[in-house]
C-alpha cells in the first residue's frame, strides 16, 4: 500500500475515533458510536499491516489471534460490578505496552536521528516509558485495590511526600544521564533503572489513594494511558497515535476534573491520598435518636406514596443489589407510583459505575437522573430509599462549615417528606464524618445487608 | 403477667384500648391478653376477631380486673354503675393502670388511685421528644379530631367544598378558615384542602407558618410583632394589643368564609375566646363553625359543649368527642401507641414490665408509683419541639474549587505560548507538525468530551480504553525489525494491546446494549 493510502486511512481512522467519543453524548447514539470506534480501529490496523513497513506476518496474526480472544472472553464472561476492575487492568495493558513499544525503538537500529532530533526523540522515549510505567503498576494496584486483592485502605507511608518528590528528581536526574549517553547500552541501563522507579512510583501512588477516590484515579488513569499513547505516537512520528492519545488523555483529565469537582476537593489533594484519616471524627459529633424500621414499614411507605426517588450508592454494588432494585421499582412503578433514580457524580468506584449496574439490571435509562436535574424535586417526593450510600447524602456538606466535606455538592435528600437509609451500620462513610441525616426526624433506618433488606422490601410489595 | 381490656364505660364512648392486630403482637412481647366481651363491639372489633389473634375473652367485667396485672383504658377510671364501683377501687398494690388520667384536671382521682397502691401511667403526659412520638397519644387523638372536625363540618354545610364547573352552572369552592395549627389543625387544613375547599389558617406561632403551608393553606398574617410560642411548642397567652389585631382579622375573615375550625388551647387555661357572637352573626347563613376547643370552655363565645346548636343561621358544632366518632381508626392509632409505650416496658419482650424511672420517657408517663404521686415530673423533661432558632442559611462552601480567575488564565495562555515559540525556535519543523496535530486532537477532544452524558462515563472509560489500543500500530511497525530483542518486545505488545482493543469494544458494545429505554 502506497504510502498516502496509508494517510488517507489514518484520517478516517482519526474522523471515525472523534466521531465515536462524540456518539457517546446520548444513549440512543451511542451503540452507533461504539461501531465508530470498531471499525476505525479495524481501517487502521488493516492500513498499517497492508503498508510496506510492517513485515513479519506470521507473528502478527498469532498474537492478535491470542491477545483478541482473551480480550473477547474477558469481555463476555465480566460481571458488570467488575467494570471498575476491568477498566483498570486494560489501562495497565497501554501502559505496558508503551513501555514496551519504548523500549524496542530505543533498541531499534534502523531508527537512527543526528543532532537536535536524536534529543528530542529520546525524549519523546524517555517520556513515552515514564508514563507507560506509572500507568502499568498504578493501573496493576488499583486493580487490585477494586477486587479486594489489596486492602482498599490508604496506606500511607511516612514521609510519603518526599519519597515521591525523591523520585521524581531522581527520574529528572536520570533523564540527562539518558540524553547523554554514548552508547546504547548505557542508554538501556539508565532506561531500566527510570523504569523501575516510575514502577514503584505508580505503585506507591495508588497505595495512597483511599477506596471511595477510586473515580479519580480511574480517570486519572485512563489520562495516562492516553499520554502514554501520544508519546508513543511522537518516538514513531505517527500522527494516528498522537490524535488517538491526546482524545483519549483529555477525555481522562475531563473525566478527572468531573470527579474532583463533585467532590469538592483538588485533583492535587486526591492524588496526594490520605483523605479522611486525618479528620477522624469530623467536627459535628452530634449524636441522637435514630429510628429504625422494618422492611413492612418500608414496603407499605412506598406502596403508598406518589413519588419515590432511589438513591445508590456502593453498598448496593457490593451487596449486587441492582437486579432486586430493579423489581422494586418494577413493582411499584406498576401500582403507579412514580420511581426515579438519583446518581451522584461519585457513587461507586468508577466515573457513572451505578448507571451502568441499573442499565445492567434493565432499569430504564430515562428514569435515572442526575444529582443536579433530580435534587429539584426532592421538596415534592415522598419517600426517599438510600442503598449503600453515606457521604453523598450528607447535609454537613451544606449545613456545618468545619466539616471535612463542607462544600461537596450532595443529594438532598432530606427535603423529600421520609427518607429510608437501608445501611449495614452506623458505621461512618468513607469521609469519617458522622452523617447528621442519620437523627433527622423524617429518616429511617432499615439495617441489614443491602441485598436481603431490599429482597424483603420486595417481598412484602407482592 | 396478664394484660386485662375493659370495655369503655364512659357514655358514648366507642373506642377500645387494643385492636386485634395489637392484641397479637402484646402476645409476641411475651403478655397474656385478656379482652371484656363486646369490649371492641363500637369500633366493629368482634370478640372472633381478638380471639383469634391469641387474646382471651372474660365475660366478668369484675373478674377481669382483679386477674389483670396490666389494665389498658382508653377514659380514665370513672364509677362503674353496673358494678357499683368506682373503676380506681378495683386497682391493687402491684397492678399497672394506663390511660389517659389528666392528672392535672382530675386531683381527687389522683388521690383515689394513689391509695390503691398501684402504678398509673398517663398516656396524656407522654414528654414531647422525638423518641416518645410513636406513644404520643395526644397527637394521634388530635389528628383524627381535625379530620373529624372536616368531616362534620361538611355534614351541616350545604354545599360542595370543591369547586365545579357543571352544565347547570359554576359553584364556587368552599371557604375554610383554620385557627390553631397544632396536630389537629394541621390535620384540618390537610383535609378541606383535599376535599378542594380554599384553605387559610392562623397561629400566633409564626415558625408554623411552613408547615401550614405545605399543608396546603395560606398563612394569615398579622402586622404585629409578638412571638407566640411556648414551652413545648404549645401556645402561650399574648398581649391585649396583640389580641385586638387577632380580633380585627377574624371579623374580617368571618365575613369572607364559608366555615371556621378552631382548635386553639393553651395548656392548662381555659381556651382563649376568638370568635365572638358579633362574627358569629356576621357570618353567612349556612355558615358552619366546628370548635374543637368545646371542652375547655371553647374558642366560640357560643358554643355549647356536647351540642350542635344554631345562631342566626349559623350552625355551631361543640362535640368534645371527636375521637370517639372514629372508632376504629382512633382506636387502632391509640392501641398502636399503648404498644409502643408496652414495647418500651418490656425491652426482654419475656412478659415481665420493668418500670426504669431513669428513662426519660417512663418517667414522663408514670403519675403514680407504687402508691406514691409523681406528677408532675421534676425536673420538667427536656422538650424538644422547641421553635429552632432560625438558622442562618449558611452558603458556605468553604474550600470551593476556585475557578482560574481571568487574569490567572490570560498569564497561563501567555505562559503556554512562550513556551510553544521557544520549542519552535529549536525544535525541526517535523516535530512541529506532530505537535500541531497534537494541540489540535487535544482541543477536539476537550470539546467532543463535555458532550458525554455522565450516565455514559463507564462506557467512555471503556471505548477509551478500547481506542488506545492504537498503540498495536506502534508495535506492528516495529515487529518486522531483524533484532530479536525488539521483535519480541513488538510481538508482546502486539498481544496485550490487542487484548485492549478487542475487550475494550466488546464489554462496551454489552454495556451499550444494556441502556434501553
Amino acid at each position: 500500500m502506497p504510502s498516502g493510502a496509508l494517510t488517507a486511512s489514518y484520517i478516517a481512522a482519526s474522523i471515525l475515533f472523534i466521531l465515536s467519543l462524540g456518539g457517546l453524548s446520548h444513549q440512543e447514539k451511542a451503540r452507533r458510536g461504539n461501531v465508530y470506534g470498531i471499525v476505525g480501529m479495524a481501517i487502521a490496523i488493516f492500513a498499517t499491516i497492508a503498508s510496506d513497513q510492517v513485515s513479519n506476518l506470521g507473528v502478527i496474526i498469532v498474537m492478535m489471534l491470542i491477545g483478541g480472544t482473551i480480550g473477547a472472553v474477558v469481555a463476555v464472561r465480566v460481571q458488570m460490578t467488575q467494570m471498575p476492575q476491568l477498566v483498570a487492568i486494560l489501562h495497565s495493558f497501554v501502559g505496558l505496552a508503551a513501555v514496551l513499544v519504548g523500549f524496542a525503538t530505543y533498541v531499534d537500529p534502523t531508527m537512527h536521528f543526528e543532532g537536535v532530533e536524536a534529543t528530542i526523540h529520546n525524549v519523546e522515549i524517555y517520556l513515552g516509558v515514564l508514563i507507560g510505567a506509572v500507568t502499568f503498576t498504578g493501573s496493576v494496584i488499583a486493580f487490585g485495590k477494586l477486587q479486594g486483592v489489596i486492602m482498599s485502605k490508604p496506606l500511607l507511608l511516612p514521609a510519603r511526600h518526599w519519597i515521591n518528590l525523591a523520585a521524581g528528581l531522581a527520574c529528572i536526574w536520570l533523564g540527562s544521564w539518558f540524553l547523554d549517553a554514548e552508547s546504547a547500552g548505557t542508554g538501556v541501563m539508565v532506561l531500566t533503572i527510570m523504569t523501575l522507579i516510575a514502577f514503584a512510583f505508580g505503585v506507591h501512588m495508588v497505595m495512597a489513594i483511599g477506596g471511595a477516590d477510586m473515580p479519580v484515579v480511574i480517570s486519572m488513569l485512563n489520562s495516562y494511558s492516553g499520554w502514554a499513547a501520544a508519546a508513543t505516537g511522537f518516538m514513531l512520528s505517527n500522527d494516528l497515535l498522537i490524535i488517538t492519545g491526546a482524545l483519549v488523555g483529555s477525555s481522562g483529565a475531563i473525566l478527572s476534573y468531573i470527579m474532583c469537582r463533585a467532590m469538592n476537593r483538588r485533583f492535587v489533594s486526591v492524588i496526594m491520598g490520605g483523605f479522611g484519616t486525618t479528620t477522624g471524627g469530623g467536627s459535628s459529633t452530634e449524636a441522637g435518636e435514630v429510628q429504625a424500621t422494618t422492611a413492612e414499614e418500608v414496603a407499605e411507605m412506598l406502596k403508598s406514596a406518589k413519588e419515590v426517588v432511589i438513591v445508590p450508592g456502593y453498598g448496593m454494588a457490593v451487596a449486587q443489589a441492582q437486579h432486586t432494585v430493579s423489581d422494586v421499582t418494577q413493582r411499584l412503578r406498576d401500582a403507579g407510583v412514580k420511581v426515579r433514580f438519583g446518581i451522584h457524580p461519585v457513587a461507586g468506584r468508577m466515573p457513572g459505575h451505578m448507571n451502568v449496574l441499573l442499565a445492567e439490571a434493565r432499569v430504564p435509562y430515562d428514569i435515572v437522573l442526575e444529582m443536579d436535574e433530580i435534587n429539584a424535586d426532592l421538596d415534592r417526593t415522598d419517600v426517599v430509599l438510600i442503598i449503600g450510600a453515606n457521604d453523598i447524602v450528607n447535609p454537613s456538606a451544606q449545613e456545618d462549615p468545619d466539616s471535612p466535606i463542607a462544600g461537596m455538592p450532595v443529594l438532598e435528600v432530606w427535603r423529600a417528606g421520609t427518607v429510608v437509609v437501608s445501611k449495614r451500620s452506623m458505621a461512618t462513610g468513607y469521609a469519617g464524618v458522622d452523617n447528621p441525616l442519620f437523627y433527622k426526624d423524617n429518616t429511617r433506618m432499615l439495617f441489614g445487608d443491602a441485598r436481603e433488606s431490599v429482597e424483603s422490601i420486595l417481598a412484602c410489595l407482592i | 403477667m396478664q394484660i386485662g381490656i375493659p370495655k369503655e364505660i364512659h357514655p358514648d364512648e366507642s373506642r377500645v384500648a387494643t385492636t386485634p392486630n395489637v392484641a397479637k403482637q402484646l402476645v409476641e412481647l411475651g403478655y397474656e391478653v385478656s379482652v371484656e366481651t363486646g369490649a371492641g363491639a363500637l369500633a366493629s372489633f368482634n370478640d372472633e376477631d381478638y380471639k383469634q389473634s391469641g387474646a382471651g375473652i372474660v365475660a366478668d367485667c369484675r373478674q377481669l380486673w382483679e386477674s389483670s396485672d396490666i389494665i389498658l383504658k382508653v377514659r380514665a377510671p370513672e364509677f362503674n354503675s353496673q358494678l357499683d364501683i368506682h373503676e380506681a377501687e378495683l386497682l391493687a398494690p402491684g397492678k399497672i393502670l394506663i390511660s389517659f388520667i389528666w392528672p392535672g384536671q382530675n386531683p381527687e382521682l389522683m388521690d383515689q388511685m394513689r391509695a390503691t397502691g398501684a402504678t398509673v401511667m398517663a398516656m396524656d403526659a407522654v414528654p414531647r421528644i422525638s423518641r416518645a412520638q410513636k406513644l404520643d397519644a395526644l397527637s394521634s387523638m388530635s389528628n383524627v379530631s381535625g379530620y373529624r372536625a372536616v368531616i362534620e363540618a361538611g355534614y351541616c354545610f350545604g354545599r360542595f367544598f370543591t369547586g365545579q364547573v357543571t352544565a347547570a352552572g359554576k359553584v364556587p369552592p368552599a371557604k375554610v378558615l383554620i385557627i390553631g395549627a397544632g396536630v389537629a389543625g394541621l390535620a384540618a387544613i390537610g383535609t378541606a384542602h383535599a376535599l378542594g375547599a380554599i384553605v387559610r389558617a392562623f397561629d400566633t406561632r409564626a415558625e408554623v407558618k411552613e408547615q401550614i403551608e405545605s399543608m396546603g393553606a395560606e398563612f394569615l398574617e398579622l402586622d404585629y410583632e409578638e412571638e407566640g410560642g411556648g414551652a413545648g411548642g404549645y401556645a402561650k397567652e399574648m398581649s391585649p394589643a396583640f389580641i385586638a389585631a387577632e380580633m380585627d382579622l377574624f371579623m374580617a375573615q368571618a365575613k369572607d368564609v364559608d366555615i371556621i375550625i378552631t382548635t386553639a388551647l393553651i395548656p392548662g387555661k381555659a381556651a382563649p375566646r376568638l370568635i365572638t357572637a358579633d362574627m358569629v352573626e356576621a357570618m353567612k347563613t349556612g355558615s358552619v363553625i366546628v370548635d374543637l376547643a368545646a371542652e375547655q370552655g371553647g374558642n366560640c363565645e357560643l358554643t355549647k359543649p356536647g351540642e350542635v346548636i344554631q345562631h342566626d343561621g349559623v350552625t355551631i358544632v361543640g362535640y368534645s368527642d371527636l375521637p370517639s366518632r372514629l372508632p376504629a381508626q382512633s382506636s387502632q392509632l391509640y392501641a398502636t401507641n399503648l404498644r409502643h409505650l408496652l414495647t418500651e416496658l418490656t425491652p426482654n419482650k419475656d412478659g415481665q414490665p420493668e418500670v426504669h424511672m431513669e428513662d426519660d420517657v417512663i418517667r414522663g408517663v408514670t403519675v403514680i408509683r407504687d402508691g406514691e404521686v409523681t406528677w408532675p415530673p421534676d425536673p420538667p423533661i427536656p422538650i424538644a419541639a422547641i421553635p429552632k432558632p432560625q438558622k442562618l442559611q449558611s452558603p458556605a462552601p468553604v474550600s470551593e474549587v476556585k475557578k482560574p480567575s481571568g487574569y490567572v488564565s490570560l498569564a497561563l495562555l501567555a505562559v503556554g505560548v512562550v513556551l510553544i515559540l521557544s520549542l519552535g525556535t529549536v525544535a525541526p519543523p517535523s516535530f512541529m507538525a506532530h505537535f500541531t496535530v497534537f494541540v489540535l486532537a487535544c482541543f477536539i477532544g476537550w470539546q467532543v468530551i463535555w458532550n458525554v452524558t455522565p450516565a455514559l462515563h463507564t462506557p467512555l472509560m471503556s471505548v477509551t480504553n478500547a481506542i488506545s489500543g492504537i498503540i498495536v500500530i506502534g508495535a506492528l511497525l516495529q515487529v518486522g525489525a531483524d533484532s530479536v530483542s525488539v521483535m519480541f518486545l513488538a510481538a508482546v505488545s502486539i498481544l496485550i494491546a490487542t487484548v485492549n482493543v478487542a475487550g475494550g469494544f466488546l464489554v462496551t458494545q454489552r454495556m451499550l446494549k444494556m441502556f434501553r429505554k
